[in-house]
């Protein structure tokens, strides 16, 4: 049997690229895959959990971050197309979005 | 054998995460993205998740990684040469940051062990009429909000990607 | 696995029943497609929310009881900390409707959609308040922030407003990615999302010192400070509010934050007590931070939304101070000033979404120069709103830092308090540039000449002022009862 410190650690790391991703990136749907990483990673955690816990809150939880995730992408890429129409670019450096 | 299966899927998914974030092509960090997706639907199943594996490929992979490509496909970015990182301190703040809290997990593992839970092994774990009988019993609050969620996000959806919103007639 | 009956009860989420449904209602209507229809979505929407409000205070168990009902297995909980905010909430609302009606026919954006995501927004934030579960709060946070990106990218032609959504959807949710971490590490160290489970767990399994709960923790405060605008995860704000609708900057402002204090507060104060120790010094430099940076980049603004903006943050810095004096009196000092910054806040940004006019275009401290004479019954409302904003006698704003330092200090954060004191003192500065400009200099003649519009006070503005206006004078001049009900309605704490 597969320890739970590896799932763990897995899942951490995947984390952990995802959200240095988010920060590199500068392609605006690139970085929101990026976020998409972090939520599997988190997912990922959940369900490890889930099973050395023994029980199955875990996975009613991810199947609500699945929904989630979902909605949030067709809302997000709604927004990416409407940026595009306005400014026909995705670089957040053009946006500046870490100004402020 | 359990723990072979672990190391190809989750070598694989760490090498995939790696080429996504190193990626400047859109349409190739989604393919990686897929494959990481593909490779955690392998580890859900080794984790005796089933219904959570087959959404992943049916919902993450399938669907949302479709919508993903339909966008890029839409707005034919052309890609922008040039540097990834801006501002390389916040990136390593960043990383040292993440990387530490990872650590930090993995040498303080869980004080409790296993046992405290003491829940015997459930028969129909992570099977779909398990997860359904959840959602609809002790979860129903929770699955109600979850639909006007996804009817908000349409509608925002609708409202923002729409070419043109007609007014009336 | 025995059966669990989900233990309905349609009572506890009457409130929320109304909403969702007539926000359903005016997408029906919206659909329907007639004319005439288009001018009564605001008024719908408005009927909705008042009597979501009758059914909040007057809904079973009586206010006075102080009763706290579980339903759904305890996924709700409906206790007057709940109700308390969920009223904040509706007001907000309501106020956010009233402004949104001339502005929505103004930029001819009169569309059925805005009104039923401001409801779903609501909704939201209503299920963050009474969520006795994180599962439940986790959905609430994410229906309202979906609504609101979708709101902030509404005026689609507008670039800022596009941008102002981009940035606010990519940084929300990237907070919701540490929120989630936070909760699955205590899920894992505590094999439950119960609030009150969780909390026992801690208890009794002595897990105070276990350091995946220290790290959940720690994310969580990640994910609530980005939800809340609270330094050093604040850099959303300034932009998001700029290009944001004004009428939908005023909601942003004032219903979400005051949710996700709400949702902050219960999660730590009920779930994740035994750990007031390891959370109160990182929540002490967040709440000195806060006010710090939000006040002194506001001296420097020239936008009067951004200048808010930067207010509102320094805003959210003096909340933090009163949830660290945890306990009842810090709680209800929570309630009391969040009460008072809905009123203050949304007046004023009635007063800047009149003034914006058409395409937002007068948006400069500048603008403002002149108009205490021009529109008298303008400059008084907005002078009233930002002394209450700088906490100046006798207005809600004062009083409501009054009962917070008062915490602070019963507390003994005493350093903290004497930082929100000076931080005050700063802020009457820029509060007190947009008075000066109102009464003390001549309009110049390239902002606001002759060929400026006329400023038109639609009936639904002028009452919504009034409404602002009454909530921060009576809030101001009369405490008690407020601070009667507020004490009634904190969180009970064991």
């Amino acid at each position: 049997m597969v320890p739970l410190n590896f799932y763990l650690m897995l899942g951490a790391i995947l984390f952990s690229i995802g959200a240095v991703g988010v920060f590199t990136q500068r392609n605006a749907l690139i970085i929101y895959m990026c976020i998409e990483l972090m939520l599997n990673a988190v997912n990922l955690t959940f369900i490890a959990f889930s099973r050395f816990v023994n029980n199955m809150d875990g996975h009613v939880f991810v199947f609500m971050i699945m929904t989630v995730a979902a909605a949030e992408a067709a809302v997000g890429l709604a927004i990416i197309i409407s940026v595009f129409r306005n400014k026909a670019t995705v670089n957040v450096d053009d946006i500046n979005l870490s100004k402020g | 054998m359990e723990l072979l299966m672990f190391f190809i899927f989750g070598v694989g998914a760490v090498a995939f995460a790696l080429l996504m974030v190193t990626n400047k092509k859109p349409v190739n960090a989604a393919m990686c993205l897929i494959g990481v997706m593909f490779c955690l639907a392998g580890l859900y199943v080794l984790l005796n998740a089933h219904l959570i594996a087959a959404l992943q490929l049916i919902v993450y992979a399938g669907a949302v990684m479709v919508l993903f490509l339909f966008v890029i496909m839409l707005l034919n970015v052309e890609e922008k040469e040039g540097r990834l990182a801006v501002n390389i301190l916040v990136v390593q703040s960043v990383a040292a940051v993440v990387v530490g809290l990872v650590f930090l997990t993995v040498v303080n593992l869980p004080k409790t062990d296993a046992s405290f839970f003491a829940g015997m092994g459930i028969p129909d774990f992570g099977t779909t009429k398990a997860i359904g009988k959840m959602l609809f019993t002790e979860y129903l609050l929770p699955f109600e909000i979850a639909s006007i969620l996804l009817l908000a996000a349409i509608v925002g959806a609708v409202i923002l990607a729409k070419r043109r919103i007609d007014d009336a007639e | 696995m025995e059966q669990v009956l989900s233990t309905i009860s349609l009572r506890a989420i009457c409130p929320e029943i109304i909403v969702a449904a007539f926000g359903l209602g005016i997408l029906l209507m919206q659909s329907a497609k007639s004319r005439w229809m288009k001018d009564y979505f605001g008024y719908v929407s408005l009927i909705g929310v008042l009597a979501a409000i009758v059914m909040v205070v007057k809904g079973p168990a009586s206010f006075d009881m102080k009763a706290v009902e579980y339903s759904f297995n305890n996924m709700w909980v409906v206790d007057n900390y709940a109700r308390f905010f969920k009223v904040i909430f509706l007001l907000g609302t309501g106020l956010t409707i009233l402004i949104s009606m001339k502005y929505l026919s103004d930029e001819s954006m009169m569309h059925g959609e805005y009104f039923a995501l401001v409801l779903f927004a609501t909704l939201g934030m209503m299920v963050m308040a009474s969520g006795a579960e994180l599962i439940t709060i986790f959905l609430g946070i994410e229906l309202m922030s979906l609504s609101l990106y979708a709101l902030a990218g509404f005026t689609r032609t507008r670039l800022a407003s596009n941008e102002a959504a981009l940035k606010y959807f990519l940084l929300g949710s990237f907070a919701t990615g540490f929120l989630l971490y936070g909760i699955a590490l205590i899920y894992g160290s505590t094999g439950t999302t119960d609030i009150n489970a969780i909390s026992k767990f801690i208890h009794t399994a002595s897990l105070q010192q276990s350091p995946m709960i220290i790290i959940g923790m720690g994310l969580l405060v990640v994910g609530f400070g980005f939800k809340t605008a609270a330094a050093p995860f604040h850099m959303w704000t300034p932009d998001v509010y700029e290009g944001a609708p004004a009428p939908i900057t005023a909601f942003m402002s004032a219903g979400p934050k005051a949710a996700a204090f709400a949702a902050f507060a219960r999660v730590f104060l009920e779930a994740l007590p035994t750990l007031q120790t390891e959370w109160t010094a990182v929540i002490w430099v967040m709440a000195a931070l806060t006010m710090s940076i939000g006040n002194i980049i506001a001296l420097v603004q020239t936008n009067i939304k951004r200048m808010l903006a930067y207010s509102s943050i320094a805003h959210a810095g003096y909340v933090l101070v009163a949830f660290l004096a945890a306990g009842e009196l810090g709680v209800s000092s929570i309630m009391y000033y969040m009460l008072a910054y809905t009123f203050m806040n949304l007046g004023a940004f009635a007063i800047i979404t009149v003034m914006a006019g058409k395409g937002e275009e007068r948006v400069h401290i500048d603008d403002y120069k002149g108009l205490g004479y021009k529109y008298p019954f303008a400059g008084v409302a907005m002078s009233l709103f930002l002394f209450s904003l700088a906490g100046i006698p006798p207005t809600g704003g004062f009083m409501g830092k009054f009962y917070i330092f008062q915490a602070a200090i019963n507390e003994g954060y005493i350093g903290l308090a004497i930082i929100g004191v000076l931080n005050s003192v700063v802020s009457v500065y820029y509060y007190l540039r947009v008075t000066v400009a109102m009464y003390f200099q001549s309009p110049s003649s390239t902002t606001q000449g002759s060929d400026a519009p006329a400023l038109v006070f639609s009936p639904a503005l002028l009452l919504a002022i009034v409404v602002a206006a009454y909530g921060v004078l009576s809030l101001g001049l009369f405490p008690a009862k407020y601070v009667a009900l507020v004490k009634q309605s904190s969180l009970l704490l064991q």
